[in-house]
This record gives C-alpha cells, sequence and structure tokens, in this order.
C-alpha cells in the first residue's frame, strides 16, 4: 500500500517562492525540495547555485521561476560565493538576509568540496545545502562519489556497478565543528521545512544533506519517486537526523521496518546488483544505524 | 598595493597567499584586523576560492579586491572568465612571476599574459607610485564600464623593492572615486536570477556589449589620467613615448624593463643614435589606434618580452605585429626574448638588443634569444 504524502497545513499556508513554469522532469525531489526549503526559510534568501540540475531548472534567461535573488556561480565554487555575498550582506549591515548555497551531490560531495571545506572551516554564516539525487544527472547520469554501492550509471555500466560506498559526509561535516549538520527528504516535508526554518536563528556555517529523487537517473516511474524515497529511510539507508552542535538526534524513527531489498530492488539502477553486494549494503545499513541510536542516546 | 586598497576604501577582500604576493595579503590582513581599513578579508583556501568570493561580493554590489601571482592567476582562470562575463568591477593585482614547471618565482609575463582572452582590462606598472596611482584610477574605470582590471607589476623587482611612494590625501581620494552605485546587484527586495543559462539567441549579443564596452576604456582611461593628474599630479596615460619623435628605431617593453630600457636609450641618443621607447601600460583592450600611432613613424620596431610561449613566441611581439599588419607592412618588427624566470636585464642587454637590429635591413622571423646559454 503506498503510504498518503502527509503534510501539514502549517506548510500548505506559507508563501510559496518557486512560481509556476520551471523546468524539471515529472517527480523531480530537487525542485519539491527548494519549494520546501524556501517555505522554511522565507523572503529574504539569497541563493547560490553552481551547475547542477537547478541551474536549468530555474528557467532559460530572461526567466526565472524563484521570487528569491539567485546567483548562477561555476561549478565548484558554490560555498565560497555565498562566503563572499555574507561578508558584502555583513559590511553593509544586512544581517538578517539567509545566504544559501544550493548545490547538488557533484558539486558538493566532488568538484565543490573544497570551497565548502573552506566555508565551513571558517565557519562562515552561510547555509549550504545538498540536494542529493546520487549521481551527475544534469549531465545524464554519470558516477559521484555520492552514488551508491551496487549502483548502475552511465560511468558505471552492468559488469562494472559502483562498487565503492556513498562518501559519509555528514562525519566529514561533524569533523568541521560547524554548529548545524542534518539530513532531509523530500518524503519528510515536515520535517524538512522545520529544519530551513530552525537555520534562521544558527550562526555560522549550517549544511543540510537532502535526498532527491531523480525518476530518470534512478529508473523509477515519475509517480514513485516520493514512495521510493520515503523506503530509504524506512530501509535505513538514508536516515534522517540532525547534528546540533556536535550532539546527535533522530527526527525519523521508521513506522515500518524494510530491509534494504525492498528499496534497491523498488529502482531500475539496482537491478543488476548480485547478492554479495546486497547483504554488503544491508550490513552497513545496519552498522550506521545502529551507531546513529548510539550517538543519539550519548547526545541526550 | 594595500596602501592604494585602503585609500579606495575597499570593502571586501579575499586572497590566498602566493611568493612574491604575500606581503600585500599579510598588510591588508592587518590593516583589517586593526580597523584601519573598514572591511571584511576573506581567508579562503585557493586562489580559485579568492576570485569566486570576489564575485560573490561584487555582485552584491560591494567593492572588492584580491591579489595573486603566477600558479595562483592560472588556478583562478575559471573564475576569471566568469567576473568579467558577470561584469563585475572588480580590481585585482597580480604580481608578475614565472610559471612552472621549473618552479620560478621571479619575474615573468606569462602569468598575466596566458589571462589575456578572459575580458579583464589589463595594466603593467613599472613603479611602486604607478601601481598605486593604477589601483585608484582602475577602480574608477572598472565601475564606469562595469568590467574587471587586473593590475601587474614584477615580481621582486617592485614587490620586495622599497621606493618613495606619495600617499594621496584620502579626502581628494575619496572625492576622485566616489562610493560604487552599481545600476544592477543582488537586491533582496528586487528578485532577479544573475549568471544563469542563456541560449544562443541572446549569448552573442552580451559577449558584443561586452566587447564593445571593454573598447570604451580607449576613451574613457585617458579622461581618467587627466583628471587624475589635475588632481594629484601625476600623469598616465594608456602608452608611454619616450624620445619617439624623430625615432627611426622604437622598442617597445611593459612592466620593470622600461625602467632599463629608458636609461639605454638616453645613451644611445647621447651617441646620436635615433631610438625611442613606447611603454605599454594597457595592454587589455588591445590600443590599436595609439599602438600605431606611436610606431608608425619607425623604420624598425623591437619588442622585448620576459615571456616565451612555446611553438608561438613572445607573446607582446605577436600583439605589436597584429597591430602594425595591413596597416604598415613595412615597419621591420624585431622580436627579443629576455629576462625569463626574473633573470636579470641590464642596460647592456637593451643596448645589444637594439644594435643588433639597427644593423639590420630586414626583421628576423624567429625571436632574438637575447643572452640564451648555449
Amino acid at each position: 500500500m503506498q503510504r498518503k504524502f502527509d503534510i501539514s497545513r502549517d506548510i500548505m499556508t506559507k508563501e510559496d517562492l518557486v512560481q509556476p513554469g520551471m523546468l524539471s522532469c515529472q517527480g523531480c525531489g530537487a525542485s519539491l525540495a527548494m519549494k520546501l526549503a524556501l517555505k522554511g526559510l522565507g523572503r529574504r534568501t539569497v541563493v547560490v547555485i553552481p551547475a547542477c540540475c537547478w541551474s536549468i531548472i530555474i528557467g532559460v534567461y530572461p526567466y526565472s521561476c524563484l521570487n528569491v535573488p539567485a546567483v548562477h556561480v561555476p561549478f565548484e565554487s558554490a560555498a565560497v560565493v555565498a562566503s563572499g555575498i555574507r561578508a558584502a550582506y555583513e559590511i553593509s549591515g544586512l544581517e538578517d538576509v539567509v545566504v544559501m548555497a544550493w548545490a547538488g551531490d557533484g558539486g558538493t560531495f566532488d568538484i565543490g568540496f573544497q570551497a565548502l571545506s573552506g566555508a565551513a572551516e571558517r565557519n562562515d554564516d552561510i547555509l549550504y545545502v545538498c540536494y542529493d539525487n546520487e549521481a551527475y544527472m544534469n549531465t545524464g547520469i554519470q558516477r559521484s562519489s555520492a552514488t551508491p554501492m551496487g549502483a548502475w550509471t552511465t560511468t558505471t555500466p552492468a559488469g562494472s556497478l559502483k562498487e565503492e560506498p556513498k562518501k559519509d559526509l555528514e562525519k566529514i561535516m561533524l569533523a568541521h565543528s560547524i554548529p548545524y549538520i542534518a539530513t532531509g527528504s523530500v518524503a519528510f516535508p515536515d520535517d524538512l521545512v522545520r529544519k530551513f526554518e530552525k537555520t534562521r536563528t544558527i550562526k555560522g556555517t549550517k549544511f543540510i544533506h537532502l535526498l532527491s529523487p531523480c525518476p530518470p537517473g534512478w529508473r523509477i516511474d515519475s509517480s514513485e519517486s516520493i514512495k521510493v524515497t520515503r523506503m530509504a529511510t524506512e530501509a535505513k539507508i538514508f536516515p534522517i537526523y540532525e547534528i546540533v552542535e556536535g550532539r546527535y538526534k533522530i527526527n525519523i524513527y521508521p513506522g515500518r521496518d524494510l530491509t534494504v531489498n525492498d528499496y534497491l530492488f523498488s529502482q531500475g539502477r539496482f537491478s543488476k546488483m548480485d547478492e554479495s553486494t546486497v547483504e554488503a549494503v544491508q550490513k552497513s545499513a545496519d552498522k550506521k544505524w545502529a551507531e546513529l541510536v548510539g550517538f543519539s542516546c550519548e547526545g541526550g | 598595493m594595500a596602501e592604494a586598497v585602503k585609500l579606495c576604501r575597499v570593502r571586501v577582500i579575499s586572497a590566498y597567499p602566493i611568493t612574491p604576493q604575500t606581503t600585500i595579503v599579510e598588510k591588508l590582513s592587518e590593516m583589517c584586523a586593526g580597523g584601519e581599513l573598514d572591511g571584511k578579508f576573506i581567508k579562503v583556501e585557493s586562489e580559485h576560492s579568492a576570485m569566486a568570493a570576489v564575485v560573490g561580493s561584487a555582485s552584491a554590489g560591494v567593492r572588492s579586491f584580491t591579489a595573486t601571482s603566477s600558479q595562483g592567476l592560472l588556478l583562478m582562470h575559471e573564475v576569471l572568465h566568469w567576473a568579467a562575463g558577470a561584469r563585475l568591477p572588480i580590481v585585482m593585482a597580480n604580481v608578475n612571476r614565472a610559471v612552472g614547471a621549473g618552479w620560478n618565482i621571479w619575474a615573468d609575463q606569462t602569468d598575466s599574459f596566458s589571462q589575456r582572452d578572459t575580458g579583464w582590462i589589463q595594466f603593467y606598472c613599472e613603479s611602486n607610485q604607478e601601481v598605486l596611482d593604477s589601483v585608484i584610477m582602475s577602480y574608477r574605470l572598472a565601475e564606469k564600464l562595469s568590467l574587471p582590471v587586473m593590475l601587474t607589476y614584477d615580481a621582486f623587482f617592485l614587490s620586495h623593492t622599497s621606493e618613495i611612494v606619495e600617499i594621496p590625501e584620502q579626502e581628494k581620494v575619496d572625492a576622485f572615486l566616489p562610493a560604487w552605485q552599481p545600476s544592477v546587484k543582488i537586491d533582496i527586495d528586487d528578485p532577479r536570477m544573475f549568471g544563469g543559462i542563456v541560449g544562443p539567441e541572446y549569448y552573442y549579443e552580451g559577449r558584443y556589449v561586452m566587447h564593445i564596452d571593454s573598447l570604451k576604456a580607449l576613451d574613457l582611461y585617458p579622461k581618467i589620467c587627466s583628471r587624475y593628474r589635475d588632481v594629484f599630479g601625476r600623469s598616465y596615460d594608456i602608452v608611454e613615448e619616450y624620445r619617439c619623435e624623430d625615432a627611426e628605431n622604437i622598442v617597445v617593453t611593459l612592466g620593470t624593463i622600461t625602467s632599463v630600457a629608458r636609461i639605454t636609450v638616453d645613451r644611445l641618443r647621447e651617441r646620436g643614435e635615433s631610438v625611442g621607447l613606447m611603454k605599454v601600460r594597457m595592454f587589455r583592450p588591445v590600443p590599436v589606434e595609439r599602438w600605431r600611432a606611436v610606431l608608425a613613424r619607425a623604420v624598425r620596431v623591437i619588442v622585448i618580452d620576459r615571456d616565451l610561449i612555446a611553438g608561438a613566441g613572445g607573446v607582446l611581439s605577436m600583439e605589436v605585429k597584429a597591430v602594425l599588419g595591413g596597416f604598415k607592412d613595412d615597419i621591420m618588427v624585431f622580436s627579443a626574448i629576455a629576462g625569463l624566470g626574473g633573470r636579470d636585464v641590464t642596460p647592456q642587454d637593451v643596448e645589444g638588443i637594439v644594435e643588433y637590429a639597427r644593423l639590420r635591413d630586414v626583421a628576423d622571423e624567429t625571436p632574438i634569444f637575447w643572452g640564451l646559454k648555449q
């Protein structure tokens, strides 16, 4: 049975800063994620977008679908351009504006990582969001270091599926001692909007990692994208939690226990995965969840 | 340099240390820390990020500065194109240093010449006074045209040499260079999209306008210089002619070799030889008419390059040939390569180069590799 897509009335009534006419694919998680994020942040937000799906989604000159200012910048520079804008606003006394870098997994885990690490180490007062669709989707589904083990992409074709596990970015960000780190998912909109609202009052670098379904890249039907994304959390492959000042807290405890099998084989990209890899993914998910529960308890 | 940045009331600085630019970064850090300069210094993790940070701050409408050299400039390359395309009036100092491999920290123009196609306006300076004055004039030019300006000067010969520099009064600089009022900036109350995707139906026109605006510097800069002279008493231009009036042989230089060449010209003139000097200050946009006006009278033009592009030759000589080609093809253009990687160029060297050319009635097809060890 497909679950109802729960979304509270409170969110529905918040101002929608994304206009009709965006150029996303059907079932795109990234476009929904932006809509929800801006509901949490409000109008006084500047969005910095490096090369990614959102370079296209936002619209072709002279159009933009966002009702907030947006700056498109080179692939690897989102975090530091945000730092530059933040510095300009600080020196001009514009303290209440949120400067949000909004990048894909390639622009975050790979090519943009150096600038992100720099901004986080300086604890620049920016919000950095990675909407993670787990591959270079905009260029046609090539593997990134966020692509999960066993996934098919055009650069990890059948016969050489991705062998390496996904990079654990939250831990790397935690090692930068920034005040706020969170994961989120378009399948849990209330949690997602609340997290964006929360970042408004936190000084320093905030990092939010969103799982963002991509029907063409994940080889799923566009009508399934929310359902499949929800299963990622239910199967404990993508747990929803936050780390505030170093203290972990799990935000979503799955209402039903799924195995990784249920999640993986709901998608075409994992259809060629062999049994031993499925086992390895299950082990890694169990281990990560146990670790998270442990950290959460310690954190109180 | 740092004093000039302070005088210009720059609000955001971002830079990454590299020899021989470090003295600028250190001084600016102190000025920001001590409140002497009311600006924010973003200490980034790379030059790529330094340029990207000022792309951010300038997009938000705030006067911004960065400085680099050599490898650092090369790492910025992608963002240099972006800054120009985004029409941001950033001013950057580049201390001219050789590029690796071989690892060499000394003077050479290859670094900034290799960025000549990025859309930045480029100036080459000969003295520390010129560096200071040029920063102030450059912000004026950049903000009028919405284009970035790169100021370059030679590693160590200038960057690590103490000279007496007259520092203008702040009030006079404020009057000359008022606060920047961008016509468009990231404005929270006027949401717009910057730097987004542009299709074939608009891209060409955008690049054309940028080209035309760059050429406007050729008219505008002399006006800025003449106002600068009126206020501060020092006179600059796009090019500087020295004893060129009746010169059959004109040496073309930029950077610190110019000072050496000037002495040489005096010596040769004393001996009754017909030699002049054209100092290149503005390199981009290419001052076609101004170069032609100076060089048209010469029989021989002798271009000295402190750079060598493998498989092509000296960049300045290629530029000069391109300007004279089809205009006056009977002028002999000699290309000399000298002083690479900081090797000293003495008045004897310049004299030797001039004498070599002066005795020939046909220009060599290949450069004169002056001082090359066998």
